[in-house]
């Protein structure tokens, strides 16, 4: 132990690199919550008094991620006047320990995130907005009186204006 | 910074703009438009071309979307059986490569090698092609006939309903209304959705 100490006097800048790494491999995967759409579909509306965005998404597409951000901070921002972001990744199976769960730990998402399995998507996407392509990123914000539909990518302006109409 | 964000909100309007139009694209029972558009061989490709065809199974594709790449070989498979007998698939990539990097004329070669295309795979440059059919995602077929009039759009959607597993597909779209029109009869499914990347314009 001692010599260890030591060793670390002489090259703590590298000690602090791999310590750093050493927490990141400590801090557990995050379990996934994963529907079908049967399961999704309790989370696409509701009676209560919130506001809630769903987001799909998925880890390999760019415009997704660059938009990721945006959503956490309305997340963020908007608690306090019920509104709740859930991120719908739509990320294959395989790919939920590679890159999935790793995303969600090492960017520390707040927001609320299910995965969407279901191959169905011929039911599924008409079932949720008549108008969606299938292309993603999308998104909706809903209330229990109202309800919008994006297939889009959007800014934090952009969101948080879209945002307001649901919100006066 | 005011400056700035007056560009941000013009930039803004061009984008959506843009959307506006993609989604004015055809529908079932319109002529689509011939383009001439440059395959990985160097050579222009157009629908004019090919003067024994029925008809065509044309896929906007890409390298970089996951979904585009689970279907390669469904594509190719695609191509195996129907280029011979009249309809064969014309790979089109309709992304911007400035926007999607790994979606270079270089990249899109690569590819083609690597996996051993049957089939043209040609860029969209400009994107006017995807913007005209009203292509929003990748992968997105539309089965075209030739008819006395120009190529009819006959479908529009998915390849099949299952990107996971090949072998577990059970509603083969394309091959089914391809096999329907090879027979004359009337495709029953005509329009599909399935989860895409959206294209970079």
């Amino acid at each position: 132990m001692v010599i260890l100490l030591a060793s670390c006097k002489h090259d703590a800048s590298q000690q602090e690199q791999q310590d750093v790494e050493v927490s990141k491999e400590i801090i557990a995967l995050p379990t996934l919550e994963v529907y079908d759409y049967e399961g999704l579909k309790p989370l696409l509306k509701t009676r209560s008094d919130s506001t809630y965005i769903v987001n799909f998404w998925a880890t390999w597409c760019a415009p997704c991620i660059k938009e990721l951000p945006y959503f956490e901070a309305i997340n963020k921002n908007y608690k306090d006047r019920n509104v709740s972001v859930t991120l719908v990744s739509l990320d294959f199976p395989k790919k939920y320990e590679s890159h999935l769960k790793p995303y969600i730990r090492d960017n520390e998402i707040k927001s609320r995130v299910v995965v969407l399995n279901d191959s169905d998507s011929n039911t599924w996407i008409p079932a949720i907005d008549p108008d969606w392509s299938g292309a993603i990123p999308a998104t909706l914000i809903y209330n229990k009186s109202k309800r919008a539909f994006y297939e889009q990518p959007f800014t934090y302006e952009e969101l948080e204006t879209e945002l307001q109409k649901f919100l006066n | 910074m005011k400056k700035i964000k007056g560009i941000i909100a013009i930039a803004a309007v061009v984008l959506l703009s843009s959307f506006a139009t993609v989604n004015t694209g055809y529908k079932i029972g319109d002529i689509a438009s011939d383009f001439s558009l440059k395959n990985v061989d160097g050579n222009m490709v157009s629908l004019s071309n090919y003067s024994n065809a029925k008809g065509f199974i044309v896929i906007f594709t890409s390298n970089t979307c996951p979904y585009s790449v689970a279907y390669e070989d469904r594509i190719l498979a695609l191509d195996k059986t129907y280029a011979s007998k009249g309809y064969p698939v014309i790979a089109i990539m309709p992304n911007n490569p400035t926007l999607q990097t790994g979606d270079t004329m270089e990249a899109m070669q690569r590819r083609a090698q690597q996996k051993g295309f049957t089939f043209p795979y040609v860029m969209d440059e400009g994107q006017k092609t995807a913007s005209q059919y009203g292509a929003t995602k990748t992968p997105q077929v539309y089965v075209l006939q030739k008819t006395t009039n120009g190529n009819q759009v006959k479908y529009i959607g998915a390849i099949d309903e299952n990107y996971q597993d090949a072998s577990a597909v059970q509603h083969k779209y394309v091959e089914n209304a391809v096999e329907s029109l090879l027979a004359g009869q009337p495709i029953k499914e005509t329009q599909t959705r399935a989860i895409g990347c959206s294209i970079k314009y």
